[in-house]
């Protein structure tokens, strides 16, 4: 940590590729309304690295993922995202949906990733490269509306990373995809990843999603950590590795356990 | 909110591949279209020729058109027009950018849209062309009655639709804006009113209709020039075919202004599906 200390998250426009930032989370908890959605997380990742957090539906890990990207605002606790700085410029979220701006080009929607002063000569240069990186450079010109499902994610994820994150906060953003597509969508995260080095944060319901990308695996239940896996499979991953089956298939236990007891509980 | 309605969807046949017989045929089916007017007009003067509709009841296509051709070398048919085109371009420049400018500020500020929309929907109630009596003893029968009824017509329209467009802004899109860096003018520029535009376009396309129906019946009334205010006096006179050319002339008048919103909605919108077939 101490060797990120005097990296200045002033300077977004950096070229090359910045470290990336560790991330505290002490007794974070968050409410809507009664419903107590995160109880007390205390969670420390180390720079660069790439957790996947997983848990069924509704268990927090969402609002998780939305405190750490400063979408939402936590009730109690601390976030710290780099050096003592809560998440803002440094953190860039992936969404579920693409969220292009359909009034814009795939190039321009890359522009939006600099921020509302990104528009200049420069910013498109680094918007073009950042559209190579996804491999759709040569669909700079076009509108959003005439790209398949895969390629949008592509383009989102040109404009989270164009400014150079130092976090990357991913929420299911391959949810939506086809089979194939999703296992190329896995490969080129894993490769920009790998060459860019940010801390990742993937949520995801996809236990096997989770094995094959992430250094670590968290599982959330009922608003708290519940498991903390680390996977140690070297990289480049390959899909359908033995091991990764196996662990997949303990933590599906784990998870598919816990439903049987709330099934029995609640009868 | 019956004012609302989704954009059109522009009309295209399957993609015709190049190649004479395509081509014939989409001449074909794009003047397929005009075969039925063509017919009726026909009809229409032969009824007129053979005596089997009496001329001052309904004058022939010819008559119209020489009726038009007099008022044009007299030059009173362009001043008429000259004089209707101002006044509802006038109103809907006042009218429709209060409510342009109203629709936007209300849907973007809770505090202004309680303070202020239930007094519009309940002036929105009131059938404009029913302030007519009031509005001649207001303003007699000068410009600005003109003015006040159009601008009152064409208010509504945009108002409810900027409104709704603002309103139905894809809030995904602005949290994403936002976690971008995006607030205030910026976030308005790249994401709310783009987002509105075809909702806002829609308003337009109403508010042109309304602008006219107003118009007509206010030259109609209570004028001394203009498109409305020639068809009146040529009613006193039996003159039909100064009539039949002024309905004409509305006719397209509207048309002309109708043109021009979906050309401004097509080079606006061209982002939009439904703009990019023809692409």
């Amino acid at each position: 940590m101490s060797a990120l200390a005097d990296v200045s998250l002033d300077s977004p426009l950096d070229v090359r590729p910045a470290p990336g930032a560790p991330v505290v989370l002490r007794a974070l908890t968050k409410s809507y309304g009664a419903k107590r959605v995160l109880r007390g997380i205390d969670l420390e990742v180390s720079a660069g690295q790439f957790v996947a957090v997983v848990g069924r539906s509704g268990c927090g890990k969402s609002t998780l993922l939305r405190l750490v990207a400063g979408l939402e605002r936590h009730d109690a606790g601390q976030v710290v995202v780099a050096s003592g700085r809560t998440s803002g410029e440094s953190a860039r979220v992936m969404f579920q949906e693409p969220r292009l701006l359909p009034w814009a080009s795939v190039l321009d929607n890359v522009v939006v990733g600099l921020g509302p002063a990104g528009a200049g000569g420069e910013g498109r240069q680094r918007a073009i490269e950042a559209l190579a990186r996804v491999g759709l450079a040569d669909r700079a010109g076009e509108w959003p509306a005439v790209l398949s499902g895969g390629q949008k994610q592509r383009v989102a994820l040109a404009r989270a990373l164009v400014s150079r994150p130092r976090l990357l906060a991913l929420d299911e953003p391959l949810g939506a995809l086809d089979a194939l597509t999703r296992i190329e969508m896995r490969r080129l995260l894993e490769a920009v990843w790998l060459r860019e080095r940010f801390t990742a944060i993937l949520v995801t319901h996809d236990v096997g999603e989770a094995v094959a990308l992430a250094d670590r695996i968290l599982l959330i239940e009922n608003g708290a950590l519940a498991l903390d896996i680390a996977v140690e499979a070297p990289r480049p991953r390959r899909p359908g590795a033995v091991e990764a089956a196996k662990l997949e298939a303990e933590i599906l236990a784990r998870l598919l356990g816990d439903l049987d007891d709330g099934a029995s509980r609640g009868a | 909110m019956t004012d609302t309605v989704a954009p059109s969807l522009p009309f295209s046949g399957g993609a015709a591949a190049p190649g004479v017989a395509s081509r014939l045929r989409a001449l074909g089916e794009r003047s397929a279209g005009w075969l039925l007017p063509a017919a009726l007009l026909l009809a229409w003067q032969a009824a007129c020729s053979s005596g089997l509709i009496a001329n001052v009841i309904m004058p022939s296509p010819v008559a119209v058109l020489a009726a038009g051709w007099r008022l044009t070398l007299s030059g009173e048919l362009l001043e008429n027009m000259g004089v209707s085109f101002l006044r509802a371009g006038a109103g809907l420049l006042v009218g429709g950018g209060l409510g342009f400018a109203l629709g936007l500020v209300n849907g973007l500020s809770r505090q202004a849209f309680v303070l202020t929309d239930s007094t519009l929907q309940m002036v929105r109630n009131v059938p404009h062309l029913a302030l007519i009596p009031m509005v001649i003893v207001w303003f007699g029968i000068e410009e600005e009655a003109k003015l006040f009824l159009v601008s009152l017509g064409v208010f509504f329209p945009l108002y409810i639709n900027t409104l709704h467009g603002v309103r139905s802004v894809d809030p995904q899109l602005v949290e994403m804006a936002r976690s971008y860096g995006f607030r205030g003018a910026a976030l308005f520029r790249r994401v709310i009113l783009p987002g509105a535009l075809p909702s806002i376009f829609v308003g337009l396309r109403f508010a042109l209709g309304v602008m006219w129906l107003t118009l007509i019946v206010a030259e109609t009334i209570a004028a001394q020039s203009g498109i409305g205010y020639m068809a009146m006096q040529a009613r006193d006179f039996m003159l039909v075919d100064v009539v039949v050319l002024s309905i004409l002339i509305y006719a397209l008048l509207g048309k002309l202004a109708d043109v021009t919103a979906r050309v401004l909605e097509r080079r606006c919108l061209a982002w939009h599906p439904a703009f990019q077939r023809e692409a």
